[in-house]
């Protein structure tokens, strides 16, 4: 996997001050060190290869993409290539653009699978073959959210009633879950990729063989191994406040859960990134 | 080092008698709070009040000195305190955030600062008060010592609640009543067994009572962020200070219950590996 990873992103060497900032915008206390060796420094080759895909999602990821204003047009322009996508370019083997997929380093995902459409399965399956990694952009993506509770029976196709994560279709390199994934995370995921730095990328990399999320999830793998401490952070994660608490433990109103999986992987006692930390706070 | 990397240790006390009235040990949390939202450092605060009086710890927003005065005092239970985070943002738009923060909670803040999954909230928090802490207990546990072990008709009955020498303390109509720690193992949340940080190394500056004499408070000044929010409250007259090498018993004594925790809680984890239930993964 990483070697794939430093393949992918080998060639990427050029100076990205704009991007950079960034970084230093999310850590205000210490100087970033210079992350893990940038990949391998074969000669400058092409930029990364990007293609974006969108599913069944509500296009809220690929929003999200575009509130990074500052860093958004150094990163489409200089930094990657987008060779395929229906909204950030008109490439697209259904639209206007009826050639073959292109091959592609990058994938982004947007979106669950929906079984009984053809396109989108098809889509998917091809993305696979022609992309060195396949990133589930957002929970949709990651987990099914919320399309986890379609059911059927409406327009604009009756029959489209079954969405699946990606993973359940296909193997799928790293997740980044969220609904929809926040701007600062893609950000970082962004410059990480582009550094090689991989310790960045590990978690959303373990990431990708869940596709399974809920805020039971807490009460699974937190509560019931006896790691909570009631911190809130679930809390603070939920975007449909679906968390409260009660005796200083998540309580899900499962009403209101959309199967995000954020609660989960926000929880310090989940996994927590110490290195990461010490890095950003210089402790 | 058990201490966590920190640029000073002193001990410390507030000046002023409203908050030394009603604070925990030397005050320094109120006093370091209230300066920052005076003077605009912060425009308000995610604290744990107990709006009703009865030591339940409620995650609350304050946005003045009688607020963070208000709330002032340790409650030993649980409080799931970054849920309220999102209210400090979202309800009370606040640009500026601190955060009086346990150990477990500043690692969740500082992972969600890492990792933002949750758009636009983390990165609003710039002063986060740590707290040293060895364990935290449910409320039912809290009404066990209060009725069961010291014979009060309920926990509302005491007016203070403190641990310190050796003993758990609660005080009723002016007399102090107190229990062995030893009395109290066993009733501490299950969490708290796999928790090995005391003194809330994350932290931009960490405070507790241990190392210092009666009603003072020992700091540690970890961040630049810190530093300069601490020195500042100290220079304005509102904080009095001591070095740690002129106070009883000292900075050893906080090292040693510090490690002690660790090794403690570090076995504890790896027991629980062995027998093959969850621990959180480190990154
Ligand atoms: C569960 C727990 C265990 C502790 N164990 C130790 C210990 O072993 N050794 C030690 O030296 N110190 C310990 N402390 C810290 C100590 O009790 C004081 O809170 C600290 O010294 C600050 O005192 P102060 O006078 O500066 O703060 P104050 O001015 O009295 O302010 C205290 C602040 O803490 C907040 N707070 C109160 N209860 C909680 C809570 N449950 N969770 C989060 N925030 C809360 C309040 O909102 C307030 O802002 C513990 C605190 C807690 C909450
Ligand atoms: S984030 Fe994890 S440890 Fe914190 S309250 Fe939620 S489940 Fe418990
Ligand atoms: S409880 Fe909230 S954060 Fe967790 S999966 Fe459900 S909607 Fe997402
Ligand atoms: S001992 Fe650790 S886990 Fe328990 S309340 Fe304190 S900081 Fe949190």
């Amino acid at each position: 996997m990483f070697d794939k990873l430093k393949k992918a992103f080998g060639g990427s060497e050029e100076p990205k001050p704009k991007v950079q900032k960034e970084v230093k915008a999310a850590a205000p206390a210490k100087e970033e060190p210079k992350a893990a060796a940038p990949a391998e420094t074969k000669a400058a080759s092409s930029k990364p290869r990007i293609g974006y895909i969108h599913l069944s999602g509500c296009t809220g990821d690929a929003m999200s993409l575009t509130e990074n204003y500052d860093i958004l047009s150094t990163v489409l322009t200089d930094m990657v290539d987008i060779v395929y996508g229906q909204t950030l370019v008109d490439k697209w083997i259904h639209g206007t653009y009826a050639e073959e997929m292109p091959e592609m380093d990058v994938c982004l995902i947007e979106g669950s699978v929906c079984l009984q459409d053809e396109h989108s399965v098809h889509e998917l399956l091809t993305a696979r073959e022609k992309s060195g990694l396949i990133v589930a952009f957002g929970s949709c993506a990651v987990t099914g959210c919320f399309t986890t509770y379609a059911r059927g029976g409406q327009q604009a196709q009756p029959k489209h009633e079954s969405y699946l994560p990606i993973s359940s279709l296909v193997k799928v390199d790293a997740a980044l879950p969220g609904c929809p994934v926040a701007p600062e995370m893609i950000a970082k995921t962004v410059v990480a990729v582009c550094e090689g730095d991989l310790d960045y990328l590990k978690p959303a990399m373990d990431l990708a063989a869940c596709n399974a999320g809920c805020g039971c999830d807490v009460l699974t793998n937190v509560v019931r191994q006896g790691l909570c401490s009631g911190c809130g952070t679930c809390g603070l994660a939920c975007p449909t406040r679906a968390m409260g608490y009660s005796e200083g433990r998540p309580s899900c109103d499962r009403d209101r859960c959309i199967k995000c999986g954020t609660c989960y992987v926000m929880c310090p006692r989940s996994w927590l990134p110490e290195g990461r930390i010490k890095k950003e706070t210089g402790l | 080092m058990p201490l966590g990397t920190y640029k000073e240790a002193v001990s410390a006390r507030s000046t002023d008698s409203k908050i030394l009235d009603v604070s925990q040990d030397g005050g320094i949390v109120s006093a370091l709070l209230c300066y920052a939202i005076d003077e605009g450092i912060i425009e308000g605060a995610v604290v744990a009040g107990t709006p009703d009086d009865d030591w339940r710890p409620i995650p609350t927003v304050v946005t003045s000195s009688d607020e963070v005065i208000a709330a002032a005092g340790t409650k030993y239970s649980m409080s799931p305190t970054l849920s309220a985070l999102k209210d400090a943002v979202r309800q009370n738009g606040l640009e500026k955030v601190g955060v009086v923060a346990t150990p477990c909670q500043v690692q969740g803040l500082r992972k969600a600062k890492a990792y933002p999954f949750t758009r636009f909230v983390t990165e609003k928090v710039n002063l986060i008060i740590g707290i040293y802490c060895m364990e935290n207990f449910p409320m039912a546990s809290l009404d066990t010592f209060a009725t069961s072990k010291l014979g009060f008709d309920s926990l509302t009955e005491a007016s203070k609640m403190d641990i310190g020498k050796g003993k758990f303390w609660l005080t009723k109509d002016g007399e102090d009543k107190g229990l062995a720690i030893k009395e109290t193992h066993g009733y501490e949340q299950a969490g708290c067994n796999v928790c090995q940080d005391y003194v809330a190394e994350w932290a931009d500056v960490s405070t507790g009572s241990v190392g210092s004499p009666d009603g003072w408070s020992t700091v540690l000044v970890r961040t630049d962020d810190g530093e300069s929010v601490f020195k500042a409250a100290v220079d304005a007259g509102l904080i009095e200070t001591k070095p740690m090498d002129d106070v009883k018993p000292g900075l050893p004594l906080l090292e040693k219950l510090a490690k002690g925790k660790k090794d403690k809680n570090t076995a504890e984890r790896e027991r629980r590996a062995k027998m093959g239930v969850r621990i959180p993964t480190i990154y």
